[in-house]
């Protein structure tokens, strides 16, 4: 760490350092006496401009600035599950035990423990031959998860040197290798990696398979793939966060990373106490044994907001290349957005649309394609999928950062206000969304969950197609005027609505939903209508059927059906003859 | 730190430019002294070398480029505090103006405050009983939640906020201190004088600091307060572990005063000419609501603002909302119903609701009752905007239902008086016999148990 220059300007979280410097771009520095954390983003002949990533008040002109010759990085390696850091991978516990109940400035504290000791269990041989990305030991970072060390990605060369299986800390190197430049590398447990890179890979498959979260609107009409990319836009109070909430708790990923990206404090509060608490389905364990999560709420330094994401991605991105799916909740990548807009105008770039600036789109197209499925350097499979929640204007879906995420990402799930108003939850709008991954996934869906699953799933969206068409008509004369057949549309679509897509996040089986009986579910609501309209299609009018308890029954399986009883749900195709013939007796 | 820099190089409007500055540190509050008597604060707000812009809280009227002498104070503002603030009034930046003499205080804290760790934070779950229906029931306040009113001009949001703060704080439990802090930014002075009459009238004037920067005060003055003033609160909430409940009133003048500084600044505007930073700036307050794990206490915050032209879309509502735990909005028709509060409860929203009422805090129907009252309140819109076309009478049976539960709802459920306080379990009782009105069969947002322990009952 050497000093390179002064500060010669201070405005906001941007200070100028005058002159030709030394510095590299995207450098990571230390700035001032209190050697705040800094990052080089603009060089000129007479000006380096840093970005800080904490509050700069109370500095002065002429204050050194350190350069360290690295860009910005993360400190990658086993401690980093059931943990919470900021926005640049500090770990607000120990900044806790240092500054107390507030986050002071210039807190000095190591990503990660470097004095726990890890049971270390090694997976090669000297002499063996090993690439970027091999695996050399595992160690078992939490009880769900097991940690595998690899050979940094630029590495390669002939083991000669390995420590015995034991205990070791971060910093302990358990393997030596030599490069074909004889070079000798040192490997340990815990490695750095520049978080603006992406980590390389051998292969980008294409998603075949679903990341099922358990969400009915989700899974059924709008799934994502595992290393797929989804939106949630919404206006304030439709749910984003819920839903993120939702997803991180009971999707199928071995592994969530949790952004909260100038979000509000108490939520993420709620996630880790929550989380703390909550099982895992999976594997049984607390389930904050497989979530990392970055909290940068809004109130923290804004510079460190932009950082964030890029921290969140790139730790994904490590445990994808142990051959884990990992799923990433940005919440919210607004946020973001709106931190480098503050940036820019500090900078006093051109601002294109609603002072974002220009290069806004290519940033948010490289973060999200950074998400995949991927054959990673040792030939391992995992995934990264991101699930992005975006906070319109206005709630206004035309504004900049909803309509350029819109152009990278496969899944949209758009919130919806009236839909909200009315406590529908999730108010994911059937009308607005759409997932591009339908289509990939048909074949999963054919083989694993039913023969019929998609093409079920089609009937259900022209049903709410068609409602949607007729409401217009409704509203302006009423449902008495409208014949049967489009009054039983419009009744099933309410049975789609309140017992299909209307999930109680609050219910202890409502709140996740095994795809299984989520086709089953589907499966009688279309059985329903059938019926229905076999009767119609005989002249029965509507409110003869409407007098039946059949609509309220099938609205409520999702209730009285519990998740490890799905046996029970045959009973309703019963019922629902029952109540055709009942109807055909008494009226024949 | 004794140095004293005599002149100007530019004064524009609120920010002045000062060259040849030593040792000055970026954040750092400087006093200006004009024609040797006047004394003025102002904030440094950008540094380069030796020259600093200077943002001056006061009128920049009669300071002339050679008449003002610059003194730096070497610290950024800091406000004195000790209990004794409880019962006193301050000017918007924390200057005794009740002519009770300056504060002898125990320690001095940086106004800006320090972000709170959300691992030292503790989850905020305790039901604050407002008395008010459409707030306890529907957008329900919990202790250390940030639950702002939107509001827009004429409507009664002061009342209804001296109605929480009044019904709010006497019902505290026992043993646990409660304190107010007032706020008011650009506020007509009989805004000011009615909340000081409520607070006098309720008996807590002794319980309450009072921050005040009216509506002729200096623009710029305000920026500091809600900053001032929260910081008497975590003071007060941290420091003594009392429950304070912050009322902060006009956030729109604050944001408006922001928007002007940053104009004078020349900065980038983003939506409607405000900088783009103002969902950071905004966050920097409301975030400083919430209880600590470790220590007694919490800060509640009320913030009021009156949307510009009614728009809920307009920046400083809409990135309030992103911000805060939910919102109460008020409305205009329903206050042209003569309907007091007039709550829009759909749009009305309250997101630490859902682990603070219920079984052990409330009443174990509440959750399923306000989803009721929300899903057949939307439905009442419907009904009335196709009774709007085809006219009451040609509306089905059910709608017509649905049209008299709204209209019931609104008068008996929403409005009351404005010294009404009602128990949660009369406002519940008050929502089952609104609920009655509409056939079971239509009430599917409630579990069949409570249907059958409620519906009936009383009937």
């Amino acid at each position: 760490m050497k000093e390179l220059g002064k500060v010669y300007g201070i405005n906001g979280p941007v200070v100028y350092v005058k002159g030709r410097t030394l510095f590299q771009m995207a450098e990571k520095v230390f700035v001032g006496r209190q050697k705040l954390i800094g990052e080089v983003i603009s060089l000129n002949s007479k000006m380096t401009t840093i970005q800080v990533y904490e509050e700069t008040s109370g500095m002065k002109p002429g204050e050194p600035v350190y350069s360290t010759g690295y860009p910005m990085s993360v400190i990658l390696g086993p401690g980093i599950l059931n943990n919470i850091f900021d926005g640049i991978e500090r770990p607000l516990k120990d900044i806790e035990k240092i500054s107390g109940d507030f986050i002071k400035k210039g807190v000095e504290v190591t990503p990660l423990n470097t004095e726990k000791k890890w049971q270390v269990h090694l997976l090669v041989a000297v002499g063996q031959e090993v690439l970027g990305g091999t695996i050399i030991a595992e160690v078992p970072e939490t009880k769900t998860i097991m940690h595998k060390a690899m050979v940094p990605p630029n590495v390669e060369g002939t083991v000669i040197e390995i420590a015995n299986d034991g205990e070791y800390t971060i910093e302990e190197t358990i393997v030596k290798i030599q490069q074909l430049d004889l070079s000798i590398i040192d490997v340990k447990l815990a490695q750095e990696w520049p978080i603006r890179i992406p980590r390389p890979v051998s292969k980008r498959y294409e998603s075949t398979i679903p990341l099922v979260t358990g969400q009915r609107v989700v899974d059924t009409l709008f799934p994502i793939a595992k290393g797929g990319t989804a939106a949630i836009p919404g206006g304030f109070g439709t749910g984003k966060t819920m839903m993120q909430h939702q997803i991180a708790k009971y999707s199928d990923a071995d592994i969530i990373i949790y952004i909260g990206c100038g979000e509000r404090g108490n939520e993420m509060t709620e996630v880790l106490e929550d989380f703390s608490k909550l099982e895992d389905p999976k594997s049984g364990n607390s389930l904050m044994e497989r979530t990392a999560l970055i909290a940068n709420t809004s109130n923290m330094p804004v510079a460190a907001r932009e950082a964030s994401i890029y921290t969140g991605v790139t730790l994904a991105e490590y445990y994808r290349d142990m051959g884990y799916d990992v799923a990433i909740m940005a919440d919210s990548t607004s946020r973001w957005a709106e931190a480098l807009r503050e940036l820019s105008g500090r900078l006093e770039e051109m601002p294109a649309e609603e002072g974002f600036p220009a290069y806004l789109a290519s940033r948010i197209a490289s973060f999200y394609e950074r998400a995949g499925l991927m054959q990673n350097l040792n030939e391992t499979e995992g995934s990264v999928s991101i699930i992005g929640a975006v906070s319109p204007q206005g709630g206004d879906f035309s504004e900049p950062v909803t309509q350029q995420t819109k152009r990278f990402v496969r899944c949209f799930w758009g919130l919806d206000k009236a839909l909200a108003y009315e406590r529908h939850y999730p108010a994911i709008h059937w009308l607005k969304s759409y997932s591009e991954y339908v289509g990939d996934l048909a074949a999963w869906y054919r083989d694993n969950v039913s023969p019929d699953f998609v093409s079920n799933r089609s009937q259900l969206m022209e049903i709410l197609h068609q409602e949607s068409a007729l409401m217009e008509v409704v509203k302006l004369i009423g449902n008495d005027v409208l014949p049967d057949d489009q009054k039983l549309t419009i009744e099933i679509a309410r049975v789609i609505r309140l017992g299909f897509l209307q999930q109680n996040a609050f219910h202890a089986d409502d709140t996740a939903v095994p795809l299984d009986k989520q086709a089953k579910m589907m499966a009688i609501i279309l059985y329903l209508r059938e019926k229905c309209r076999s009767l119609i299609a005989i002249g029965m009018p509507m409110s003869l059927l409407l007098n039946e308890d059949i609509f309220p029954k099938i609205i409520s399986i999702k209730y009285d059906v519990p998740n490890d009883k799905l046996e029970l749900l045959d009973n309703y195709y019963e019922q629902i003859d029952l109540f055709y013939n009942k109807i055909m007796e008494k009226n024949a | 730190m004794a140095i004293e820099y005599l002149g100007l190089d530019s004064i524009n409007g609120p920010l002045v430019v000062l060259e040849g500055i030593q040792d000055a540190a970026y954040d750092d509050i400087v006093e200006f002294v004009v024609e040797r008597e006047e004394h003025k604060l102002g904030r440094i707000i950008e540094m380069y070398e030796n020259k600093a812009v200077i943002q001056v809280f006061e009128s920049t009227a009669n300071m002339s480029l050679d008449n003002t002498h610059t003194k730096l104070t070497g610290h950024a503002m800091e406000l004195p505090l000790a209990p004794e603030i409880l019962g006193r009034t301050f000017d918007g930046i924390g200057r005794p103006i009740d002519g009770l003499g300056e504060i002898n205080y125990v320690v001095k804290r940086d106004v800006n405050g320090l972000p709170m760790n959300p691992v030292s934070r503790e989850y905020p779950r305790n039901f604050i009983q407002t008395g008010v229906s459409a707030i306890d029931a529907l957008t329900t306040l919990i202790r250390g939640q940030k639950l702002p009113i939107f509001s827009g001009d004429g409507l009664p949001h002061d009342q209804l906020a001296a109605q929480i703060v009044r019904q709010a704080s006497l019902k505290t439990e026992e043993e646990e201190e409660f304190g107010i802090v007032f706020a008011a930014m650009g506020v007509k002075h009989d805004v000011a004088d009615y909340f000081k009459r409520t607070f006098e009238e309720s008996g807590v004037l002794d319980h309450v600091t009072m921050f005040l920067n009216l509506a002729d005060d200096p623009v710029v003055e305000r920026l500091i307060t809600p900053k001032v003033a929260l910081t008497a609160a975590e003071y007060l909430a941290f420091d003594l572990g009392m429950h304070i409940l912050v009322v902060m009133t006009d956030m729109t003048s604050y944001c408006e005063a922001l928007r002007e500084v940053s104009a004078s600044k020349q900065e980038i505007p983003s939506r409607k000419g405000y900088p783009g930073y103002l969902y950071s700036d905004l966050a920097s307050l409301y975030e400083r609501a919430g209880i600590l794990a470790d220590k007694p206490g919490s800060v509640t915050q009320i913030p009021i603002l009156t949307m510009p032209n009614d728009d809920i879309t307009h920046p400083i509502p809409d990135l309030t909302g992103y911000i805060t735990e939910g919102q109460i909005v008020l409305d205009r028709s329903l206050e042209g119903k003569s309907i007091y509060p007039p709550i829009n409860v759909l749009p009305s929203l309250s997101r630490l609701m859902k682990d603070g009422i219920g079984k052990g805090f409330t009443r174990e129907d509440h959750q399923d009752v306000a989803n009721q009252l929300f899903a057949s309140y939307s439905r009442v819109t419907d009904a009335r905007s196709l009774a709007s076309v085809i006219g009451e009478d040609e509306l089905s049976d059910i709608d017509k239902k649905y049209i008299e539960f709204g209209n019931k709802f609104e008068r008996e459920f929403i409005g009351q008086e404005k010294d009404e306080s009602r128990s949660i379990e009369e406002t519940l009782e008050k929502a089952w016999e609104l609920l009655r009105i509409l056939p079971r069969h239509e009430l599917d947002r409630i579990d069949t148990e409570l249907l059958n322990q409620y519906y009936k009952v009383g009937r």
